[in-house]
């Protein structure tokens, strides 16, 4: 299977407080992520809110250039504008909020050639076939062609942006958390439309979440990620069955479960995420980890391979 | 399922129109103000069939003649007539023309320069972000009629430069209400899918962003109309706007200053109609931000 996306230690800085009475400094919101992705593959990224994932997706998305490291689309490198000019199209992204990433003064049908009128494909008539034809694949009626988004529910909503970020025909799909503002019982019926589109199209996603169930349906490989760095990255099935990483373990065990049988025993911890302004010198999760060790505040931890897993974590072994 | 929620929905593209026109229609005094408007604008299109007489044809015999209630005015001359003899009447007619000219040259000129500067600085950021804006503080710094006052010191009095004086001082507004609109906008995801598609920055400010900005602006636009009537009169009243013998209703006013004691109505009908309009489009103006917006709606 072809690689579509490859990511080499990716790192995106922002600098901060350039005020007159702040001190300037340098949130690390992504600090070293390297991944692959193959066509017809999925590939999930789960942490909780400010662990990197949004500027993650808005690097694989050619939106914002990566401080450090290097980003390859389709065995193509991104460093220099005009390469990213011609390859982005083939990344386009499905947002989380669908009432906000429609616009609001457009018929769905002008959103969907829209893409297509920038790129200058096809002529009017083509394009309205082809805004048509893909209406079709996500399950909306002809007759909704001329209609404004506020006239959709959430879930009519998020298959419209679906179809728009498909209208290019792109190779990868960066999904950031696309069912997450729906309701439950909407959230299967657009999972299901995204895998029968990826079968279909043979698409790469790259699938942002914080809901592991989701991530457990849609995933074939799962990467955690902690203060802007990837914790445990690894086949879904052994993340699910064997997490190494002490973090992974807290995230799964804080997922609810209705089966009294599968419910784990919870791990709590305690505090917050620490200041990506002002990182600890070892690892980020040591503060509140149960198993954290004077090495842990002292060293910072790197991604060691362990079981098919990469784990970022000192006493992988002994946790497991 | 989904077929009944669409039925609901259908009827809302033509009710949105009606929807907003009961919101507006709530308020009585926009009515009213958009009443006088109407009847404004048709008598300022039609003033060379409805008025009497020209403008500028001065009448000998009738000097200072008084409206035609009071004892001595002359059914010719319904409003009476100004110190060298013209037809009031004819005179606030034509002068109706001239306001709303003025007022929509004003401010459609100011509402594209500031959306046209409000939307780059919104878009370009940094250091075009900060030129652009502290230039529009420093104009509203000034206290508006004096920055008027200089500019068409500078330029010459005359009508036009009057108008062109007008812009300028009410750029600011315009300027910082389309920047701020622009800035909300853009951090919508809609947006950043088009960037995404690989829309371009015109694109991004004229097809994406900008219909999503013009609520507010259109609100500015009509209360805009009101103050640059308002100021284009303080200058011609100041001498600096329309010149004699232009029948501009602030010019009007400051030619007849010293009747004020023997012949009232040279100086309260121009007053008055000033008065009429400003209030007119202040109320239309009022009216059309209560409805747009949907904060205000109970």
């Amino acid at each position: 299977m072809t690689t579509l996306m490859q990511a080499r230690d990716i790192r995106r800085y922002y600098s901060v407080g350039s005020g007159l009475f702040s001190r300037k400094g340098t949130v690390k919101a992504v600090d070293g992520v390297s991944f692959t992705l193959r066509e017809g593959e999925t590939l999930a990224v789960v942490g909780e809110s400010g662990c990197g994932k949004s500027t993650l997706a808005r690097v694989a998305t050619l939106l914002e250039t990566p401080t450090e490291g290097e980003l390859h689309i389709d065995g193509h490198p991104t460093t220099d504008a005009a390469a990213r000019q011609a390859l982005r199209t083939s990344v386009q992204m499905v947002f989380q909020n669908p009432y906000g990433s429609l616009n609001p003064r457009k018929t769905v049908g002008a959103i969907l050639q829209e893409p297509l009128t920038i790129n200058g494909r096809g002529n009017a008539r083509e394009r309205e076939a082809a805004a048509r034809a893909m209406m079709e694949k996500v399950g909306l009626r002809q007759d909704q062609f001329g209609r404004y988004p506020h006239m959709f529910s959430g879930g009519q909503r998020q298959r419209i942006a679906i179809a728009r970020a498909l209208m290019l025909n792109p190779r990868v799909v960066v999904a950031d958390e696309p069912v997450s503002a729906l309701d439950v019982s909407i959230q299967a019926q657009v999972l299901n439309l995204m895998m029968d589109l990826q079968d279909e199209f043979r698409l790469a996603y790259l699938f942002i979440s914080h809901d592991l169930s989701v991530v457990r349906l849609i995933a074939r490989e799962v990467m955690v990620m902690y203060c802007g760095r990837p914790v445990e990255h690894g086949p879904k099935e052994s993340i699910f069955a064997q997490p190494r990483h002490p973090y992974t373990r807290v995230l799964l065990a804080a997922t609810p479960s209705v089966d009294p049988r599968h419910r784990k025993t919870t791990i709590t911890i305690k505090g917050e995420l620490p200041s990506p302004l002002n990182p600890p010198p070892g690892c980020a999760f040591a503060s509140r980890c149960p198993y954290a060790t004077e090495r842990c505040t002292a060293e910072r931890p790197e991604p060691r391979l362990i079981a098919g897993h990469a784990v970022a974590c000192h006493h992988a072994e002994t946790i497991g | 399922m989904s077929e009944l929620s669409i039925q609901a929905a259908a009827p809302a593209i033509p009710g949105r129109l009606r929807l907003f026109w009961r919101s507006f229609a709530e308020n009585r005094g926009a009515v009213l103000g958009l009443g006088i408007m109407v009847v404004l604008i048709v008598v300022a299109a039609l003033a060379d069939v409805i008025a009497p007489h020209s403008p500028i044809e001065q009448f000998r015999s009738h000097f200072l003649t008084p409206p035609i209630w009071e004892a001595g005015g002359d059914p010719a001359f319904l409003l009476g007539t100004d110190d060298v003899g013209r037809d009031m009447l004819s005179r606030l007619i034509y002068g109706a023309r001239l306001s709303l000219i003025i007022g929509f040259s004003v401010a459609s000129l100011s509402l594209v320069a500031g959306t046209i500067l409000g939307l780059t600085a919104a878009f370009a950021g940094g250091m075009v972000d900060i030129v652009i804006m502290r230039v529009m503080d420093i104009l509203l710094v000034f206290p508006s009629l004096l920055l008027a006052i200089v500019i068409v010191a500078i330029l010459g009095p005359g009508l036009f430069n009057a108008m062109l004086a007008v812009v300028v001082v009410t750029l600011p507004g315009y300027t910082r209400l389309a920047r701020a609109s622009a800035l909300s906008e853009l951090a919508r995801d809609y947006v950043t899918a088009t960037r995404c598609a690989g829309a371009g920055s015109l694109r991004l400010m004229f097809d994406t962003v900008l219909p999503n900005c013009l609520a507010p602006l259109i609100v500015q636009v009509s209360l805009g109309f009101a103050t640059a009537i308002l100021d284009a009169a303080a200058l011609g009243f100041l001498g600096l706007g329309a010149q004699p013998p232009t029948p501009e209703w602030g010019t009007m006013l400051s030619g007849s200053l010293q009747y004020y004691q023997r012949a009232w109505w040279v100086l309260a009908f121009p007053g008055f109609a000033i008065l009429l309009t400003v209030m007119a489009f202040n109320l239309f103006g009022d009216g059309l931000r209560d409805a747009l917006d949907p904060k205000l709606k109970r």
